[in-house]
């Protein structure tokens, strides 16, 4: 006892200590959690001016005046690299992860706390430099998220393209530099700080998944910032590392020899993991919620780690299925493509283990199982349009059209959001100790799922009949006029479905301050964030070393006197 | 609620595959040599996905609504998977998804490992912010040289793409901003891009390839009908993406020649 007492620590004291500069991992999370939702909300309201430039080219919107071609382009940019960068891969990985790691795998803390707080206010000043670049001269940049060079790597290519694009490029790098040190954490911790008894196999798929992203992002992240510093290096001190010779406008441009494919490389080796980056921490969570909620353990744990570690190895291979157009070696089209192809096994395991964990179960649907059971409805969705794009013949009329677009809204944006909602219904009560309103939730659960099938399935159409991605209007082509009808159809869905966002938010902090008071483990969950306090306290088990005896997902265990058996307890599951 | 999960999910699996199966949107009749492969290859794809696609979101919404908690004594199975099963769907799928992609690939091969055969029309296709310009090299065959200072956007054809008149294999080059290819022989493309990358894209052909700065990429197709074609860029490409918009003319031989010749005549 008396030893075990050494290792309880008090918290800080002070406002400053306790929520600004905190060290502890669970604020930490919180903070990252609220800067990705304030993130998620400047990108939806750029999407939906986006949407409603596409179909009133001409409007005069009030607060924000004409939408030009080229404020499309921009909103176009921002909203896209904001959705990526600082929500997609700070909610789910960086939120979530900081928060519940440590607790899942019975550690006090992230192994680096010093460097913990370092890599959310680096992010934090990558975000804010990210906005400034609205309000540089001749605003944020047109480039789209992948800043294709030559047009990110010169400054006379369009509007935007000058200071604009050096702070676009800037704050990714400073985003890179956080990313790295968030990595190196999460590996460390889960390597050094498991509890007594937490194997690597008796871990919750939850913290598999952060693992894994965590040594995506390692890998991937130092690329991309390398990659993003030859890029500032091209714009502002006349190299030529991706610029050939070119002439814009009638203009020589002083460079020589550069290649713009090189770019596309070095993004997209970083750009394809990044996609898994996003969706694999939702994965995670949507293994969890499916067993927990059906009371049934989850279908083939190791074939779930097994499949994630596939995914992780093989999404550094497949980097070239967005370059099959670009004017790549023909002949590497087909390494690319049988890769893919070959990681959609793993993908396709996954779901057949949900499906499985769903049969004979017991199901209750409370909010966060909606949103997990809609995960695997959007990556079923979004995960059969691939076949499709990862065939170079069908990617030529494919490629750079709204189908595209459909495709990574459904399986990385909205799934990944789901994984968002889903982890935010879960631990909501675990976070703030009370419970969320389940009858908003549902609402926003049916708008939601609905309104995302609205908006995204369309866009698959429109792709196959041409619909090039991009366009800020369609006035131009003479074919796309009739597709005038669906696009419209889309801007009202994504009206809709914008306007349910405030269900949700309404919900958090209505919830937050006025929720009914949580148990400890109100959703009978076996893992070890339901074995301590809500909220937990400063070094998450007030001074006690869980000590852990099962895997994850003992639920329903026959013989035994509940429906679930936590994985601190003693008492026997005889079969694990 | 699992009723109305079950009830939801279909519906919207009913929906989306209803606007596949009706082809209520779909690709643009085809009208070049590639086209006629590519979509039976899209279509098959298309028949396997579908079926996966049906099945797997009718089977999530039927187990959300047969296994729901009901309240009743009923026994969850305890169960952590079955190793058997599990191998024989990755089996499936592996066959499933790299057969598919076996199937489409000697079109890929035969379009971009081959050059265009002996014969084939020449045309050397240049984008620039934002306009496409169509090149014929003429009676002898050679593209005259063009220089990067000779470049001037303004002044359209010639200029734009820098064509250095005091080049005798420039004399009889035919630049113009329409395309004219004969209907029914292949047509040897060389793709290049002054400033930044365009793509050029021309979906009733199930033709796609980015122009790239610094790059000469050769690719061939072979229009099958006489007809029009709206040539969209395809590569964001700055402010004017949205209208970098080509011409495509498939015309007659006859046609073809004639007006060929007709340029060439003004060019004297
Ligand atoms: C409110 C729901 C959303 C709507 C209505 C929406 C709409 C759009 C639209 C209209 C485009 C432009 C398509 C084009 O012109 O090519 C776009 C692009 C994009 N969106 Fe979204 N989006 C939404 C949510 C998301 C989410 C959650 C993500 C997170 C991954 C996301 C990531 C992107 C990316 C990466 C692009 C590409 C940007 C580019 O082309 O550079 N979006 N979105
Ligand atoms: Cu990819
Ligand atoms: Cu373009």
């Amino acid at each position: 006892m008396v030893a075990q007492d050494a290792h309880a620590h008090a918290g800080p004291q002070g406002f400053i200590r306790k929520y600004v500069f905190s060290l502890d991992h669970k604020v930490i999370g919180l903070q990252y959690y609220f800067l990705a939702l304030a993130a998620v909300f400047v990108g939806m309201f750029l999407s939906l001016l986006m949407r409603i430039h596409m179909i009133w080219p001409t409007a005069i919107l009030p607060l924000v005046g004409e939408i030009r071609p080229e404020t499309y382009l921009q909103l176009l940019t921002m909203h896209g690299t904001i959705m990526v960068f600082f929500v997609l891969t700070t909610a789910p990985q960086s939120g979530f992860g900081n928060y519940f790691l440590p607790i899942q795998i019975g550690a006090p803390d992230m192994a680096f706390p010093v460097l913990n707080m370092l890599s959310f206010w680096t992010t934090f000043v990558a975000f804010v430099v990210m906005l400034a670049a609205f309000f540089a001269v001749g605003g944020a940049p047109l480039h789209g998220w992948t800043g294709y060079a030559p047009l990110s790597a010169l400054t006379n290519s369009g509007p935007g393209e000058q200071l604009g694009a050096d702070l676009w490029i800037t704050s990714i790098a400073i985003f890179c530099i956080a990313s790295l040190m968030g990595a190196l954490n999460f590996i460390t911790t889960v390597l050094d700080l498991r509890a007594k008894g937490m194997t690597m196999m008796r871990m919750p798929l939850t913290c598999w998944a952060w693992l894994i992203t965590a040594i995506l992002g390692l890998l991937a992240f130092g690329v991309l910032l390398s990659a993003g510093i030859l890029l500032l290096l091209d714009r502002n001190l006349g190299t030529s590392f991706y610029v050939p010779l070119v002439v814009v406008n009638g203009q020589v441009m002083g460079h020589k020899g550069g290649s713009p494919l090189l770019w596309q490389h070095l993004f997209w080796f970083f750009g394809h993991p990044e996609v898994y980056i996003a969706i694999l921490p939702g994965m995670g969570v949507a293994s969890q919620l499916l067993s927990t909620f059906a009371r049934k353990p989850i279908f083939g744990y190791k074939a779930m780690v097994y499949a994630i570690m596939a995914i992780g190895i093989l999404g550094f291979v497949v980097w070239g299925h967005h370059m099959f157009m670009s004017g790549m070696s023909p002949y590497s089209a087909f390494a690319f493509s049988i890769m893919t192809m070959a990681i959609g096994v793993p993908s396709a395991i996954k779901t057949f283990n949900w499906l499985g964990t769903l049969y004979k179960a017991k199901i209750r649907f409370q909010t966060p199982m909606l949103y997990a059971i809609g995960f695997v409805s959007l990556f079923v969705s979004g995960g059969l349009s691939g076949p499709f794009l990862a065939q170079p013949v069908l990617d030529i009329p494919l490629h750079d059209t709204a189908f595209v677009v459909g495709h990574f809204h459904l399986i990385m944006g909205v799934a990944a959001i789901f994984g968002m909602f889903a982890g935010t219904y879960y631990w909501f009560p675990k976070m703030f100790g009370r419970m969320m309103n389940e009858s908003l939730g549902r609402i926003h659960f049916v708008f939601t799922l609905i309104g995302t099938y609205c908006i995204f399935m369309p866009m698959h159409y429109l792709g196959m009949a041409g619909q090039p991605r991009r366009y800020s209007q369609f006035t131009e082509v003479a074919y796309l006029q009739h597709l005038m009808p669906l696009n419209r159809f889309i801007t009202y869905a994504a009206f809709v479905t914008i306007a349910a966002q405030v269900i949700f938010v309404i919900n958090l902090f209505w919830s937050m301050f006025k929720g009914p008071k949580a148990s400890d483990n109100p959703w009978e969950s076996t893992t070890l964030e339901w074995t301590t306090a809500t909220p937990p306290p400063h070094d998450n088990f007030a001074g006690h070393t869980p000590v852990v005896y099962h895997g994850p997902y003992e639920y329903s265990v026959p013989g035994a006197a509940k429906d679930y058996v936590m994985q601190t307890d003693p008492a026997g599951v005889t079969a694990h | 609620m699992g009723l109305a999960l079950l009830v939801i999910i279909w519906l919207i699996t009913f929906f989306s595959t209803y606007f596949f199966v009706a082809q209520t949107w779909w690709l643009p009749h085809g009208a070049a040599k590639a086209a006629e492969f590519i979509d039976h290859q899209f279509a098959l794809t298309y028949v396997l996905m579908g079926i996966v696609f049906v099945a797997a979101q009718g089977a999530l919404g039927w187990l959300a609504w047969k296994y729901r908690d009901d309240g009743s004594s009923r026994k969850v199975e305890y169960s952590h998977g079955n190793t058997k099963l599990e191998l024989i769907w990755t089996t499936l799928t592996a066959v499933l998804f790299v057969g598919l992609n076996l199937m489409g690939s000697h079109v890929w091969a035969s379009e971009r490992f081959e050059p265009a055969a002996a014969g084939s029309v020449p045309v050397e296709v240049t984008g620039m912010q934002f306009a496409w310009y169509f090149r014929y090299p003429g009676p002898d065959g050679k593209y005259g040289r063009t220089e990067a200072k000779l470049m001037d956007p303004s002044a359209g054809n010639d200029a734009a793409i820098g064509l250095d008149t005091t080049d005798p294999a420039a004399k009889d080059d035919v630049v113009t901003g329409t395309m004219y290819p004969p209907v029914k022989r292949e047509v040897d493309i060389t793709l290049r891009a002054v400033d930044v990358i365009h793509s050029f894209f021309v979906p009733s052909f199930r033709f796609k390839q980015d122009a790239v700065p610094g790059l000469a990429i050769h690719m061939h197709f072979t229009p099958t009908e006489i007809g029009e074609y709206e040539i969209p860029c395809a590569e964001l490409c700055g402010l004017g993406h949205y209208k970098m918009h080509g011409m495509l003319h498939v015309v007659s031989q006859e046609d073809f020649d004639k007006w060929l010749a007709a340029r060439e005549a003004e060019k004297q």
